[in-house]
């Protein structure tokens, strides 16, 4: 025999104690006569061997067939849980089997097997029944307690049966090792197994599950053990058995069947057929279909929907239907199927318990989102009053108050520890705990005696000694206390029963316990019940009940009397009444016959016809008396009995350990090791824990600790929590007790003690005489009447204030409590269950939840539900409107329209918002009526006019809009600006030194051995002033005229009929800079020492006009300083009021001219009279923001000189300056050295310090930076740009600006011939789009650069966008053309172009449309920092920057440092402009309409400019300069003076004559009327002057238009 | 407005820069200047009222109305509204006292209480190398009530921005200092800066007003306690 299976024999023994042993001696038997068996067939291979192949039928089958057998255990039964592991063994123990032959063998007994399988016994499919431990869960959720009885009880046998599966499992592992090869139990030695082994089981007792149980667990540690070495024990146990020579025939068995196993067999192989079939029949594959609902519902029962009815039914969790269905189908299946259904036919299922919306804040995507999002918003700190709401006021004297907390005990009324004794003793006394309580109220007492009174009271009542009160008044209180006798007397009676069968259960428990001990044979609790009788007197007694039997009896009697009496009269009142009625009825019946016979039987209506009512029945005196005597004798002491006193004291003695048995002594060494301990939460924090005390026999456990909790916060909770701890293992929360915060009046000392009960919900099984807690057990022997015990108990404690030192009790004041409950109620938000929070309006919110109609049930909406009660009922008072600054009403001395009508305050307020127009008013009036209107009138004109578009100053609607636009930009960004201005640096509020570096460290120390007063000093800069604190009058221009070059000649009036020849003079030879010298024919006009010319300066500013002396000659020197005081706007000099400052600087040479009045000769000898007239030569116009931003302006300009000049001629004196010759006639025009600065040096406004946002790429940016830092570095004052901002105010990378764009059509179809006049006349175009510096627009914020279709549209721009233009222009041209970064005079920091040509290169300055030779010494451009071209930047690195001294080359990497280069490849970037530029043709008539007007307009300025002389005008020159005008236009302006001249002196040969053609870019009216007037033509006052005055228009595509302004003055020569 | 003369209250103070306590310098002096605002101006008694001049007027007289207004500046008409002290050392007794009683004398007109006067003091002495540098800076509004007042004010000075700078500031005598010492009296800006405190500077104040009450601003009467009657020198702030 398997030795295994021996072993399990064993194990059997132990636990099946009487009845196994015939199953044992079968058990024997059973594998022999299998092996028998098998031995004959296994050469034939029997059919079952096939099942060995399939483990499913293996499973499937013992189950089944066992379930037969056993009906009884069937539905508890488990199924095998998995399949035994093959043992080992069983391949040493065939390792001589030929494989081969062992498959053959497989193969036959499979299809033979099958063959049969199928025929004998289709097995069905029946599922097992699990027992899923959710099946409990299931029934508390679900409230179907019906069979929790059933289930209970299926339990206690599981419990049984699960012992038995085990067993089942560990056999079937054991058991297949040597008959069958691949180590399963063959289907027969399975029904063998479980047929004849387990029998007798069911007989087996069901009183002692424990053992079993533990017998069980104790088996299943055996198991593992066994399931390991198979091996060696069948190796070892070998000999063992041989010499037992029990099993010889096994043994031999073993060894045939070893050969007979190995069997060669081709591989195995099912069909598909085969094994679909037969998965078919193993596996249950339920439908997909839906299940019809009646299917799902018990018979005739309609589904009911919950939610259609109104009740709250939560959302279901969402299941895909085909999974329900398949679900449905599953359960309908199975046995109880149906209760898994609801009565809305769908599977029971708990809400939904996911949320509707995430916690998560969402993820955001889009970046413009973003933005708005993540805006900061300031918010006032605010202190943080979660917790500081409960704390005791800061007022209150002192802080701390002192809470006494005195934990004296614990007793446990039921512990898993418990014994049954203990059980039965704990309810002992507690019974005998209320006994005493009865017995001291002793209610049946009271009311007997009140009883007693009560009679007494009635009888003297009926007394007839005392007359003298009314009859009535008697009568009516007999009958209140008679009432009340009787009420009195139930009372009595009640009381009475209960202080009986208290009595009763109290011995009955008792008797209950003493049972026990003498069954136990051991004691477990002191408790002792004593009985004391107390004797009575027999006859006394007797006396007395029958004479309360009596009483009882006759007031009985009366009781039933009178109640007959009540029932008599009802009945004579009805039978009167019924009497009445049925003679009606026969006198009706007698006339009815009479009349209609046929109708009678329709008369009586059943309804109607009263019974005859029944008499009452006397009352019967003998029965009433045997009722209360029967009353009498349930609840009352018989008479004569002795009366029990129970009394229960604790002298008994409990059995010594030694005298118990084991599992007692066990169980109070599990008592010993535990110990409880007690922690004090305080405000859900633990404040201080008990000692740990360990728990006595008794189940008392004394603390007698006393806790000061020395609190800050008002008590919201107190609470304490009871753990034990069971020898060193570790500690379980019991229970938690919540002591209730005591009233303020409780103190120490007044303290009572009180009890305050806790009950556990912790299941603990022992497996020792305790009964442990939640489990049921019953003191019967066959198990009925059955108990559940939770642990519980009493803690006895006491809670107090303490009494200060001061006999003061440490309380806080009360009315921190309200608000610690109103607080605690408004943390509950009830209307954020709804989703949303922080609503007010309460009415508004309970008709929308009675409009919505709100399931009042579910728990979701339970808060809020309260809080709409609570709100319509009107408890708590909330107001209709939501207040944010709750003081502001008393603050509110005038009502809202008055003060917004209040001048004053306006003015404030528009003040504090720095509108420009109040900005920087001084001394508000204090009185509305100090203020005048007129304050305000630019303001709103302002205002008004920021949509109307004012025609008035622009003459033409376009500039208009444009100007309309740009203003509107300019104070979006002076807002930004203003905003910004407003963000400190340290530097901006504090001077600190920086941390000197070597060479500074060095130079300093080298300054300390520097002479003091060096020969040569040093220039020291002057001290920079800050804006701020200046005024008018502080700030000064400072305009130092050095001197002039090449100032024009007057032409002698002698050679006024000289014809000039033109020859000398081309235009190839000007602009091919040829050295050529002019005609020297002039020369011999001026005689020698004749002055030439005699100029002087005057530079005008803000409308202050200073002088120069007067020099002489054409190269005149000053040297002189001329000072110019500065005027800010609105008397504001911060910086950015400077920095908008748009006034210029006009500096004008005039040329002196001295006529002498006396036309007559002969007074010629006497005296000089003679009449100074000043001609205007040319002028010089710097802006001062150039001048505010440079700090200083030196340097040479060009004079800007009118093409024509009558009566002068740039002619120089070859003889004088024929060494320079060569140099300056590379240029053309006269120059002036300046030196312009302000004093005190003011502090230029930096540019904002904000970054823009960038569509560029990111590393690009970065690259920038890097680039621009390292450039920086290296020549810390050279320009080096990438990136510049747009109009939008976005971050854009430069070379995005460039690009080939086509210039204007007309303009490359004027000269196709000659590609140099083309690039000039697109420069000459580009230039007559009117200049607006961005720095005046934009103040100090950045340079913004416009694209160049947006530069055409807006007709204004800076520097850049005159250099982008042209540079696409000269790209498109096909030229090879580069912005060209630098600074210039006057410009400073500006752009220009540079271009290629064949052999040179040409820098152009987009302003002016003038072109300079990269080796022209009069080339504004001082310094070239970078060069950006469509595709790279190229910083320049040469050691000189004058475009002079540099190589334009930018292939050279040592020369130029490019952006882009091999390891930062161009990326090809896109261009900002647009593909190609479209021009609209100007409107002819149009530009001719302005042409008029705005030579009206002049003429009216120079008119009124002339106030006190008259004003007379030469039509004649008029027209003909009129005629000049359009040819000035064609020739630029250049080389036709001559004619001009020649024809001018035709025409007007008796005039003097001096004027001169102006020319500019329109834009706007102002500029105009100021060159006009700069030139001081109207300041003439001869007498007989007369003036004559030309306008031209020339309209290019694009609108833009070219002005000539000719102005003359005519002098009419005697 | 010169014109019409719009209803203003005065603001005359006087008093004097008392004394100082800065217990680790020796040999300092003080400097003070007003902070006000818009709406107020210094003034002085009938000559105020052509101090200025219309700015409308021809481009040819531009030169000649500004040396005039500059004149006028220089010749300080409009009382005492800044002034530099005399440098002081320490009393030789238990106080340690740097006693200045320098004078302050300045009356506003004014037609809002907003931007009321402040006083901003600001102490400079001698570092160890003999380099002048600031040893404090300090604020306080001028009393609102008329009377005599007594006012500490604490004094600050900005910290420099590292350690390293806090070493070669003081080796090359030059402190961090406020651009301007009036922003000590403003809000704006003054997040960026830290300071260390250094000592004290008491004042003494006599305030007297005119109008207030007829332009309805009532400061109320004077806290008489303890301000009448000669205060010691040395006396804690009220």
């Amino acid at each position: 025999m398997n030795p295994k299976e021996e072993k399990v024999k064993i194990i059997t023994e132990e636990f099946i104690e009487n009845d196994e042993d015939a199953g044992v001696g079968r058990q024997k038997k059973t594998p022999k006569v299998a092996r028998q068996k098998r031995k004959k067939r296994l050469p034939t291979t029997g059919p079952e061997e096939m099942v060995s192949e399939n483990p499913h039928f293996n499973q499937q089958e013992p189950v089944q067939e066992d379930s037969d057998t056993r009906p009884l255990s069937m539905t508890s039964r488990r199924g095998p849980r998995s399949l035994p592991p093959i043992p080992s063994a069983s391949r040493t123990g065939f390792a001589e089997f030929s494989m081969r032959e062992r498959m053959r063998e497989k193969l036959q007994a499979a299809r033979s097997k099958a063959e049969s399988t199928l025929l004998q016994e289709i097995p069905t499919p029946r599922p097992r029944r699990l027992q899923s431990p959710s099946e409990k869960e299931l029934e508390t959720e679900f409230g179907t307690e019906a069979d929790e009885e059933v289930q209970r009880t299926q339990k206690e046998d599981d419990s049984q049966s699960y012992s038995r599966v085990k067993f089942c499992d560990s056999v079937r592992k054991i058991k297949p090792k040597p008959p069958v090869p691949p180590g399963f139990p063959s289907a027969e030695e399975a029904y063998n197994f479980f047929t004849f082994n387990f029998d007798p089981e069911p007989e087996e007792s069901e009183e002692k599950p424990k053992a079993k149980n533990r017998d069980g667990t104790n088996q299943e540690e055996e198991e593992g053990e066994e399931e390991e070495p198979p091996v060696q024990e069948h190796k070892m146990d070998e000999e063992e058995l041989l010499s037992a020579k029990d099993d010889e025939d096994f043994l031999l068995g073993l060894d045939h069947a070893a050969e007979d196993f190995v069997v060669v067999r081709p591989a195995d192989y099912e069909s598909v057929h085969v094994r679909l079939q037969m998965e078919k029949e193993l596996l249950f594959v339920p439908s997909r279909l839906t299940v019809p609902t009646y299917k799902k519902l018990p018979e005739n029962v309609q589904p009911r929907f919950l939610e259609d009815e109104g009740l709250y039914a939560g959302a279901r969790p969402e299941v895909p239907r085909a999974c329900q269905n398949i679900m449905e189908n599953r359960l309908l299946t199975q046995e109880p199927g149906r209760k898994w259904f609801g009565d809305d036919g769908k599977i029971l299922a708990l809400p939904n318990p996911t949320k509707g919306f995430p916690s998560r804040p969402p993820v955001l995507t889009q970046e413009q989102d973003i933005k708005a999002e993540l805006e900061t918003l300031y918010k006032k700190a605010v202190k943080y009053v979660h917790r500081s709401q409960h704390m005791i006021g800061s007022g209150d004297p002192s802080g701390n108050f002192q809470l006494d907390i005195d934990i004296s005990g614990l007793i446990f009324t039921h512990h898993p520890c418990f014994s049954r004794e203990h059980v039965l003793a704990a309810k002992l006394a507690q019974l005998y705990d209320q006994h005493l309580a009865r017995q001291q109220r002793n209610k049946a007492k009271f009311l007997t005696d009140k009883l007693q009174a009560l009679r007494n009271a009635v009888q003297t009542e009926l007394n007839p000694a005392k007359p003298h009160k009314s009859l009535d008044t008697t009568q009516k209180a007999i009958n209140e206390y008679k009432s009340e006798i009787r009420q009195t007397r139930k009372l009595r009676d009640a009381e009475q029963e209960k202080d009986r069968t208290l009595l009763k259960t109290i011995i009955k428990v008792w008797k209950e316990m003493k049972s026990l001990r003498e069954f136990q044979r051991f004691t477990n609790t002191p408790l002792k019940l004593v009985l004391r009788k107390e004797k009575v007197d027999q006859k006394t007694d007797e006396e007395a009940y029958e004479a309360e039997i009596q009483a009882e009896i006759s007031e009985l009697l009366e009781e039933l009397m009178e109640e007959y009496e009540r029932k008599m009269e009802g009945y004579r009142a009805a039978y009167q009444q019924w009497k009445a009625w049925k003679k009606a009825q026969r006198a009706k019946k007698k006339k009815k016959k009479q009349e209609h016979p046929d109708e009678e039987m329709e008369e009586p209506y059943p309804g109607e016809e009263p019974v005859k009512p029944v008499p009452p029945e006397p009352t019967d005196r003998a029965l009433v008396e045997q009722q209360v005597r029967e009353r009498a004798a349930r609840s009352r002491r018989r008479p004569g009995e002795p009366t029990l006193v129970p009394e229960l004291s604790l002298a008994g003695s409990v059995t010594p350990n030694e005298q118990c048995p084991r599992a007692e002594v066990l169980r109070r060494e599990d008592v010993k090791r535990r110990s409880i301990y007690l922690k004090v939460i305080f405000n859900d924090k633990e404040v201080s824990r008990t000692d740990s005390r360990p728990l006595g026999a008794d189940f008392r456990v004394h603390f007698g600790q006393i806790f000061n909790l020395q609190i800050f916060n008002w008590p919201e909770s107190l609470m304490l929590q009871v753990y034990e701890t069971i020898g060193h293992s570790g500690t379980t929360l019991l229970a938690e007790v919540f002591l209730p915060i005591p009233e303020t009046t409780i103190v120490t000392g007044r303290a009572p003690i009180e009890e305050v009960e806790f009950s556990s919900n912790q299941h603990v099984t022992l497996d020792h005489e305790g009964v442990g807690s939640g489990v049921p057990f019953s003191f019967e022997a066959d198990g009925s009447n059955q108990l559940i015990l939770m642990t519980s108990g009493k803690v006895s404690n006491g809670v107090a204030w303490a009494i200060g030192e001061n006999g003061i009790p440490l309380i806080p004041p009360l009315s921190q409590q309200n608000i610690g409950f109103r607080s605690a109620l408004k943390r509950a938000d009830a209307i954020s269950s709804i989703g949303t929070s922080g609503l007010t309006d309460l009415k508004k919110l309970a008709k929308w939840a009675a409009e919505s109609k709100l399931d009042p049930n579910d728990p979701n909406n339970a808060p809020l539900m309260q809080l709409i009660s609570v709100a319509t009922s009107g408890e708590s008072y909330v107001p209709d409107f939501f207040r944010l600054e709750q003081l502001q009403q008393e603050f509110n001395f005038v009502s809202d329209e008055e003060l917004n009508r209040s001048k004053r305050f306006r003015l404030l307020c528009l003040r504090s918002q720095e509108v420009p127009e109040f900005r920087n008013y001084k001394q508000i009036p204090a009185y509305d009526r100090e203020i005048m209107e007129k304050v305000f009138q630019d303001y709103e004109k302002r205002l008004r006019d920021r949509n109307v578009i004012e025609t008035k100053d622009h003459i033409d609607t376009h500039r208009a809009i444009v100007a309309k636009y740009l203003q509107q930009v300019r104070e979006s960004v002076i807002n930004r600006f203003l905003i910004a201005k407003h963000h400190f640096l340290l530097s901006d509020l504090i001077v600190e030194e920086e941390v000197p570096n070597i060479s500074i460290l060095g130079l300093s120390l080298f300054k300390l051995a520097e002479q003091k007063r060096p020969l040569r000093p040093r220039r020291k800069g002057r001290k920079k002033v800050t804006a701020q604190n200046l005024s008018d009058g502080d700030i000064k221009v400072l305009v130092n005229i050095i001197r002039a070059y090449d100032i024009p000649v007057r032409k002698p009036t002698a050679s006024k009929f000289q014809q000039p020849s033109r020859s000398s003079r081309t235009f190839s030879e000007k602009r091919a800079a040829s050295p050529t010298a002019h005609s020297p024919t002039h020369s011999a006009d001026y005689p020698l020492g004749q002055v030439l010319v005699r100029p002087f300066v005057e530079v005008s500013f803000q409308r202050t006009i200073c002088h120069t002396t007067t020099a002489e000659g054409p190269n005149p020197s000053w040297n002189e300083e001329l000072e110019l005081p500065f005027r800010a706007p609105n008397g504001d000099y911060s910086t950015t009021s400077l920095q908008s400052v748009r006034d210029d600087v006009f500096i004008n040479i005039f040329d002196e001219v001295l006529n002498d009045v006396l036309e007559d000769d002969h007074e010629r000898g006497r005296g000089i009279h003679t009449h100074i007239e000043r001609h205007w030569l040319g002028s010089v116009k710097i802006p001062f923001s150039t001048i505010y931003f440079q700090a200083k302006i030196d340097g040479t300009f060009k004079i800007d000189i009118p093409p024509v000049l009558l009566g002068y001629s740039k002619e120089r004196n070859l003889m004088i300056e024929r060494s320079f010759d060569s140099v300056r006639s590379l240029s053309e025009g006269s120059y002036i050295t300046l030196f312009i600065t302000i004093e005190p040096q003011l502090v230029p406004g930096e540019s904002v310090r904000e970054k823009f946002d960038s569509q560029e790429d990111e590393k690009l940016l970065q690259a920038t930076e890097k680039f621009q830092t390292e450039c920086a570095l290296k020549f810390p004052h050279r320009q080096c740009l990438t990136t510049v901002t747009d109009i939008s105010g976005k971050t854009v990378f430069v070379t995005r600006y460039l690009k080939p764009l086509n210039p204007p059509r007309e303009l490359l179809d004027a000269c196709p011939s000659s590609p140099q006049a083309t690039a000039e006349l697109v420069a000459r175009y580009v230039s007559l789009i009117p200049f607006l510096p961005d720095t005046v627009s934009f103040a100090g914020i950045c340079d913004m650069w416009s694209t160049s279709d947006q530069f055409l549209d807006l007709l204004a721009g800076d520097e850049e966008e005159h250099a982008v233009l042209l540079c696409n222009y000269f790209l498109s041209l096909g030229k090879k053309a580069w912005l060209m970064m630098g600074s210039a005079i006057p410009e400073g920091p500006t752009a220009y172009v540079l271009t290629r040509e064949q052999s040179h290169y040409l820098i152009w300055n987009p302003c002016t449309g003038h072109f300079y030779g990269q080796f022209d010494t009069f080339c504004p451009l001082k310094s070239v920092g970078c060069l950006i071209g469509p595709d790279n930047i190229w910083f320049n690195i040469q050691r000189y920057d004058s475009p002079l001294r540099i190589n334009f080359d930018v292939t050279k990497p040592k020369l130029w440092k490019s952006f882009f280069s091999r390891s930062l490849p161009y990326p090809g970037l896109s261009s900002v402009q647009p593909e190609e530029l479209i021009y609209q043709r100007t409107d002819k008539a149009a530009a001719a309409e302005l042409q008029d007007r705005i030579e009206k307009i002049l003429k009216e300025k120079i008119m009124d400019w002339r106030p006190r002389h008259l004003t007379r005008w030469n039509r004649y020159c008029t027209s003909a300069l009129r005629h000049f005008l359009p040819v000035l236009e064609r020739s630029q302006g250049e080389d036709i003076e001559d004619d001009h001249r020649a024809e001018l002196l035709k025409q007007l040969g008796d005039y003097r004559f001096s004027g001169f053609p102006l020319h500019m870019p329109y834009s706007e009216l102002k500029p105009l009327t100021e060159a006009v007037y700069s030139t001081g033509v109207h300041n003439i006052d001869v007498p007989n002057v007369e003036f004559a005055l030309a306008v031209y228009i020339h309209p290019y595509p694009k609108n833009v238009l070219s002005v000539w302004i000719y102005v003359a003055s005519l002098i009419r020569n005697r | 407005m010169a014109a019409a003369g719009p209803s203003v209250f005065l603001l005359m103070v006087n008093g004097q820069v008392e004394s100082a306590q800065f217990p680790e310098y020796d040999d300092l002096y003080c400097k003070y200047c007003f902070v006000y605002g818009q709406d107020w101006a210094p003034t002085a008694l009938p000559l105020a009222s052509v101090s200025r001049v219309d700015g409308g007027a021809g481009a040819e007289e531009g030169p000649w109305t500004v040396t005039r207004t500059e004149e006028r500046r220089q010749h300080g008409d409009k009382g005492l509204e800044e002034g530099i002290s005399q440098i002081t050392s320490k009393s030789q007794d238990v106080r340690r006292a740097l006693v200045w009683n320098f004078p302050i004398d300045v009356t506003f007109k004014s037609t809002n209480p907003y931007g009321w006067p402040q006083i901003v003091l600001s102490v400079y002495g001698p570092d160890v190398f003999g380099n002048d540098v600031v040893r404090g800076y300090g604020a306080v509004h001028v009393p609102f009530s008329p009377g005599r007042h007594k006012r500490t004010v604490p004094m600050f000075v900005p910290e420099s921005t590292s350690k390293l700078q806090k070493f070669t500031s003081w080796f090359m005598g030059r402190r961090p200092e406020y651009t301007d010492p009036k922003v000590v009296a403003q809000g704006e800006g003054r997040e960026v800066t830290r300071v260390r405190s250094q000592g004290f500077v008491t004042l003494l104040f006599n305030v007297v007003t005119k109008d207030m009450r007829k332009l309805g601003y009532d400061t109320g009467p004077p806290d008489t306690q303890g301000a009448s009657g000669p205060s010691p020198p040395q006396g804690l702030p009220p």
